[in-house]
């Protein structure tokens, strides 16, 4: 399809503005001197309303979200997007509010509303995790990773403690390590045994260099590591702190909390266990939430309640890590979050676990004729599969089975990732996805094992259903085409 | 509410293929002395009791306040059409698009957003987004450290003060040198700049709404090898002398201002765009054309060695989830306004800031603050604290502007007022002669 610039004809137009009304003498204060000017304008395209309306309703007919089918994505939880959210998110009472608003003498009385939705979104983590405290600010999942262990140096720096270390398991998803390599720590493995990270290997390597290690549980291949207990135990010993990232949420809610597992840290992903919309990759929110010896640290504001029930941004900790989002992190994400636990309430929430454990639990055993499971267990709300066997059997890669089954009309499972399993496919149907869609997928995956034995070239050749198939991604690395070119 | 289709039925039959009796067998794997003790929460709400309750709160906002405030974040009119299309369901319920054949909506959308963001900044090369401009300028100043192996980074003190804290709060454990100085005179720049000096952070328009020209200011700082961060607005680039023309090396700047509602601070959008020398260092995803094997042409995410989800603890940056929904809003509207329309849209905010610093300086005891040119911002000095005036403002149904004593502790008369599109003749007369009433 052509690009808006592409589309372009001198002339057309769709914007609407206001008349200015104003003295023509003001018009002419717009106009800049030349040291101050742009020399021509942008080469932004002319269009009219509907050919812009017309490209991106096509372009979106090209792109597959979970309001059009099952997708599978392990790790992400791409579970339905609750209507109602969307319509409380575009209240103008929300939506028309500036963050500066509360900052103004008496400005918190202005937003009560918005920060009543802050306020009482961390009382239900609270509640859902058994943190003590939480902050809203961070952006995403991965921002709440670096904000944790932000939280984690300044605990560190208070007690004075020199630490330089953190670690992570092996089936550690990227951002982790990212994460603490951005906020100055050294990163070190652990590795796991029998798909868990090993508690004795752990406390070998556990020394006063750590500051902390992170963990979700259950891990990245969906497996609870039961000895969590003793991994914490040590860790605290060892003056290091528990991080929990908190992507696998969605398996546990109801039945163990992050805080009652020994965390002391904990992110959230409101776009994966809290239903908020994945947005064609964001806006997300990762709130974090601490144990009550860490709250001091916490970014600020935070709000807080006065003795009459009002509600004000609290400045006063100077202890805190500072500002990691220019204000109270993204409101309309947590506003969503918000919605839906409202929505759901405590037996709702203990039901999205249940029903993501079985569903998964019922792909594995599905599947499990024709693939060859990683760890032949029950798991949790995901469940990860090699491909390996069909590559050294039949030249069939996790890849050629990704492609495959979007020809089936599902969006396909994670693929190579964790990095622990050889051709990985990680699978997560989410709570919402119905017994046929699952048997479908089950029957998608088991023509593509025929496939593979029997055509392995058809699968090769995938996808073909979609506008264009395997793209040349060597070449848009090595000579990278990242913008529309200006005509000459 | 419940969202899960599945029934009694449907339970029991998933259970008997796993020959469980209950759900509660799968949960064995937990030990029982880490169970949850407790489940305090609410009961579930209908879809009408929770829809109800949410208004109710959003009516607790103050909603018809004539918005003078700014400070980075503006009140400008969102055309219908954004909306319309970023709320279809293919586009924000998708994630990130790793399977590029299925998404290539989601994908020409960003290459389109990343193409309009480099001819706003002239500059090589942008990415598909970052959380928002504060973020935006942080990644910028470390992209700075890593490719100059240099230290010290110099801020100007008219650069956001919130963008000022966030700088420093995340790089407080990592042994830089962060100097605010008011550099806004490139002579300023004489013993500051040095050979451990990474780089250089300007705004523009700055914090205070004044447009400068930092060519002077970059060149300094490219004689001593360090690189050059411009924050700018967006709408202002439409007719300000740009990023590239000043030869800054990266642009940053939040795009809120394109198509994104205030929402009390979230979700925004950060935008970045770099020369090309920087672009292998650049974080955040990248979306590049490509052909597939019938020589289709197609977009999908590139340069992915630069990533978390591949370099681990090695990579650029950490970001995973973006800000894409938010870039695509921008791209549309950047679409609507058009070439002619968006400078159109900057020289109406400038027209009516001119008239309304006009009225209020014309007031007995307002002085104006700064000389211009201006975008659509600027201070004025008042003869009383500006926060007692804002909130007697606020008691006339006006949002006057953004007292500055709350981050700048020696400007405490003074107010920062914005002007957009939205605010018409009548009222800025209003705000005139509320404040003149009020002082």
């Amino acid at each position: 399809m052509k690009t808006i610039f592409e589309m372009s004809r001198p002339g057309r137009r769709a914007a609407s503005l206001p008349c200015s009304r104003v003295d023509e003498r003001f018009c002419q204060m717009s106009r800049l001197p030349p040291e101050l000017r742009r020399s021509e304008p942008a080469e932004l395209p002319e269009l009219a309303e509907i050919d812009l309306v017309r490209h991106y309703t096509l372009l979106s007919r090209m792109n597959f979200g979970v309001d059009v089918g099952t997708y599978p994505l392990g790790s992400c939880t791409m579970k339905y997007n609750p209507k109602f959210t969307e319509v409380a998110a575009r209240l103008p009472g929300f939506a028309g509010l500036h963050p500066l608003l509360p900052q103004l003498r008496r400005g918190g009385l202005l937003a009560q509303g918005a920060l009543r939705v802050i306020y009482e979104l961390e009382q239900l983590l609270k509640q859902i995790t058994g943190m003590d405290a939480f902050t809203m600010q961070p952006l995403a999942g991965a921002h709440g990773e670096l904000t944790g262990i932000m939280l984690m140096a300044a605990y560190h720096h208070d007690k004075g403690n020199q630490k330089s270390l953190v670690l992570v398991p092996d089936s550690a998803h990227g951002t982790n390590p990212a994460s603490a390599a951005i906020a100055g720590y050294q990163v070190v493995t652990v590795p796991s045994k029998n798909g868990v990270m090993d508690p004795t290997a752990f406390k070998e390597m556990l020394s006063d260099q750590v500051a902390g290690v992170m963990m979700t549980n259950p891990n990245t291949v969906g497996l609870f590591n039961p000895y969590i207990a003793e991994i914490a135990e040590a860790a605290h010993q060892a003056d290091a702190l528990m991080y929990y990232d908190g992507a696998n949420l969605n398996a546990i809610m109801g039945y163990a909390k992050p805080a009652d597992l020994g965390f002391d840290i904990v992110h959230l992903n409101l776009h994966k266990t809290f239903g908020t919309p994945h947005g064609g990759g964001g806006p997300g929110a990762g709130p974090v939430g601490v144990v009550e010896r860490l709250r001091d640290y916490l970014p600020i504001s935070r709000v807080d309640m006065r003795g009459d029930g009002t509600l004000f941004l609290d400045y006063d900790h100077p202890k805190s890590i500072g500002y990691v989002a220019p204000f109270y992190g993204n409101f309309g994400v947590c506003l969503r979050a918000f919605a839906y636990i409202l929505a759901l309430g405590g037996e709702g929430l203990k039901e999205v676990s249940q029903d993501a454990v079985l569903a998964a639990n019922y792909l594995r055993v599905k599947l499990g004729p024709k693939w060859r499971v990683a760890f032949d267990r029950p798991c949790m709300h995901e469940v990860v599969f090699s491909a390996e066997d069909k590559a050294a059997q039949h030249g069939v890669s996790a890849l050629d089975v990704a492609k495959a089954l979007i020809d089936e009309g599902f969006h396909p499972p994670t693929i190579y990732f964790p990095l622990v399993v050889k051709e990985a496919l990680m699978l997560e149907p989410t709570e919402t996805e119905a017994m046929e869609n699952l048997d479908a997928l089950v029957a998608a995956m088991g023509r593509i094992a025929d496939k593979a034995a029997a055509d392995p070239e058809a699968l090769h050749a995938a996808p073909v259903t979609t506008p264009v198939g395997r793209l040349d991604e060597v070449s848009a690395a090595r000579h990278p085409v990242l913008q529309e070119p200006l005509e000459a | 509410m419940r969202f899960t289709p599945h029934t009694p039925e449907d339970r029991a039959a998933m259970l008997a293929a796993l020959g469980l009796g209950s759900v509660d067998e799968l949960f064995a794997v937990i030990p029982e002395p880490l169970r949850a003790r407790s489940w305090d929460l609410p009961p579930g709400m209908s879809e009408p009791e929770v829809s109800q309750y949410l208004a109710k709160l959003a009516g607790l906002n103050a909603q018809n306040l004539v918005c003078f405030l700014g400070g980075g974040f503006y009140d400008h009119h969102i055309p219908a059409a954004v909306d319309a299309l970023i709320s279809r369901g293919e586009f924000y319920t998708a994630y990130t698009p790793y399977q590029a054949e299925m998404s290539q909506g989601i994908l020409q959308s960003i290459f389109e957003y990343q193409s309009a963001i480099c001819r706003l900044t002239g500059l090589d090369a942008a990415n598909a987004s970052l959380y928002d401009g504060g973020t935006a300028l942080y990644e910028a100043a470390m992209m700075a450290v890593r490719k100059t192996k240099r230290k010290k980074l110099i801020v100007c003190t008219s650069v956001s003060p919130i963008y000022r804290i966030m700088l420093k709060s995340y790089t407080i454990n990592l042994h830089l040198e962060l100097v605010e100085a008011d550099v806004s005179d490139p002579a300023a720049l004489e013993g500051l700049l040095d050979q451990d000096t990474a780089g250089l952070i300007l705004q523009n328009p700055d914090f205070f709404g004044v447009l400068h020209d930092y060519a002077p200011h970059f060149e300094a700082v490219h004689a001593l090898k360090g690189l050059g961060i411009l924050g700018c607005n967006p709408i202002a680039l439409a007719v300000a002398k740009t990023p590239a023309e000043m030869d800054a090396d990266i642009a940053v700047g939040e795009g809120q201002p394109l198509g994104l509602p205030l929402s009390f601070g979230g979700p925004y959008l950060g935008f970045m765009a770099v020369r090309e020398a920087l672009l292998r260092t650049m974080p955040g995803r990248i979306v590049g054309r490509t052909h597939d094997g019938q020589g289709r042409t197609g977009y999908c995410l590139t340069l992915q060695t630069r990533e978390q989800h591949i370099r681990r603890e090695k990579a650029t940056s950490n970001i995973c989830s973006n800000e894409a929904l938010c870039a695509l809003a921008a791209v549309i509207f950047l679409g609507l306004m058009g070439k002619q329309g968006l400078v159109e849209l900057a020289e109406l905010n400038m027209t009516q800031a001119a008239y309304a610093r006009e009225r209020l300086t014309a007031i007995d005891g307002v002085e104006p603050v700064d000389q211009g040119p201006w975008f659509n911002e600027f201070r004025v000095r008042l003869p009383i604290d500006a926060r007692v005036a804002v909130s007697r403002m606020i008691d006339k149904g006006i949002a006057a502007g953004f007292p500055l004593g709350r981050y700048y502790p020696d400007q405490s008369n003074n107010l920062l007022v914005a002007v957009t599109e939205k605010r018409s003749k009548e009222e800025i007369g209003y705000l005139a002669e509320g404040l003149e009433a009020v002082l």
